[in-house]
């Protein structure tokens, strides 16, 4: 009994490989489009124009109150409706990107409020342009407070990536509720699908936590 | 473009939309206070000097927080039934995220612990103080300014996890919207609608945290 289960788990060991895939690519491309905006953003929300700063902050709220389900379901169903054609994948990437964006601009926001204000003006009175000060002033500084959330904040993202499956994305989670259809022991399914994300997530986990430990040793105190 | 964006649709499912959004504020009250249970315990299990507590407690903390919720509710969802416990949607729901955000919360009530300044601890060990007069008196008071804020960041987490549970069936508010899109083909009102009632929560729950952080925050000035 329990080993025909196995057997025909194993037979579903290529599904499982492809999901799998699919949700380290789905992570990965939202990794950089996200950390890329969100740096923008972050950016943005601390410079100078206050209108834009509040507008990004307005829209930052806006998905930080939302479920990540609602907006994926959002994305998926309304923006046709506007003329934009979807397939999946790319309304997945579309909201995990922003979702990711979001939560980074707050982090690099955060980080580059913590410079203090005498670094900038010394670097302004060096004369080192607007573009030269965040480059090699403030950013440098801000990576401390930045770093360790930002590893938290991808941690995240690839975990909330299970939740494109509700749109019918064959990735890790997809895989294990598709197989759990034909093999009926959901324990053993997707305790396997754990450990799928296990895997990918858990040395990330373990860098945060030494990231952290090694810039609060340096900077006294960061929150995660 | 949303030119026929039904407001009476909108109207006509309201009752609807508001058994689901109380559905989804007792459930996730329900939730979270489960969580914090297991939180409790999971942090004086990880506190503890020897291993035998220590490492299961960890090892359960790290298994939470590295694979996803969804994963984890249909590892309830599917699995429990053939461990012989038939148990309704909404339970395994429940469950779920108490057992999910208990992870959290225990780290987050171990940070609040650890926060203390090592003196104190000292400072009441020489007055003579037991180890359950010294959590009670001087330890855990001050943990409990320090956790206030994170643990109202979890509940916001909470909130919006909840919506997960729609896809378990739950009739909570997400499910509400779905059902509109899928009766109706009314995607944007039904989406939109809800994600009006989620934001209500969260601004409800943010300034729960602002207010409290002031309230500690001058507590603490006085003090």
């Amino acid at each position: 009994m329990i080993w025909q289960q196995f057997l025909s788990l194993a037979g579903s060991y290529p599904l499982a490989l492809r999901g799998l895939g699919m949700t380290v690519v789905l992570s990965l491309i939202s990794l950089v489009l996200g950390t890329a905006l969100g740096f923008s953003l972050g950016i943005l929300r601390t410079g100078g124009n206050r209108l834009l700063s509040s507008l990004i902050g307005a829209w930052v709220d806006l998905i930080r109150g939302t479920p990540f389900l609602v907006q994926i379901f959002l994305i998926f169903f309304i923006l046709p409706e506007f003329g934009i054609e979807l397939d999946a994948f790319t309304a997945g990437i579309i909201a995990l990107t922003n979702l990711a964006a979001c939560f980074i601009c707050e982090i690099v926001a955060a980080g580059i409020r913590s410079v203090p204000t005498g670094q900038v003006e010394a670097a302004l009175a060096s004369g080192l342009s607007r573009w030269q000060r965040m480059r090699q002033v403030v950013l440098p500084q801000a990576m401390r407070i930045v770093l360790p959330p930002l590893v938290g904040q991808y941690v995240l993202l690839i975990k909330d990536s299970s939740v494109v499956s509700a749109i019918g994305l064959t990735d890790l989670t997809r895989v294990g509720w598709l197989v759990v259809q034909r093999v009926p022991n959901g324990l053993l399914v997707f305790f396997l699908v754990g450990v799928g994300y296990f895997i990918v997530c858990y040395p990330l986990i373990m860098l945060a936590r030494r990231l952290e430990r090694r810039m609060g040793a340096a900077h006294g105190e960061v929150q995660l | 473009m949303l030119e026929n964006f039904s407001f009476r649709t909108i109207v006509e499912y309201l009752p609807l939309f508001g058994q689901g959004l109380i559905t989804t504020v007792w459930l996730s009250a329900l939730s979270f206070v489960g969580a914090l249970v297991v939180g409790i315990v999971l942090c004086a299990m990880n506190l503890q000097r020897g291993w035998l507590f220590r490492a299961p407690a960890k090892a359960y903390i790290d298994a939470v927080r590295a694979t996803p919720l969804l994963a984890q509710l249909y590892f309830l969802y599917f699995g429990l039934p053939r461990l012989g416990f038939v148990l309704p949607e909404l339970v395994v729901g429940i469950l779920a995220l108490s057992l999910n955000s208990g992870a959290y919360i225990a780290e987050i009530i171990r940070a609040g612990i650890l926060s203390i300044p090592r003196g104190q601890v000292e400072a009441s060990a020489a007055s003579g103080l037991t180890y359950v007069q010294r959590m009670r008196l001087v330890i855990l008071p001050q943990a409990f300014k320090v956790t206030i804020p994170p643990l109202l960041g979890q509940a916001i987490v909470l909130v919006k996890d909840s919506a997960l549970l729609s896809l378990i069936s739950v009739a909570e508010l997400t499910r509400a919207g779905q059902l509109l899109a899928s009766d109706r083909f009314m995607p944007a009102e039904g989406f939109l609608t809800i994600a009006a009632f989620y934001l209500l929560l969260y601004y409800c729950l943010k300034g729960l945290a602002v207010l409290s952080s002031r309230w500690l925050g001058s507590a603490g000035a006085r003090a």
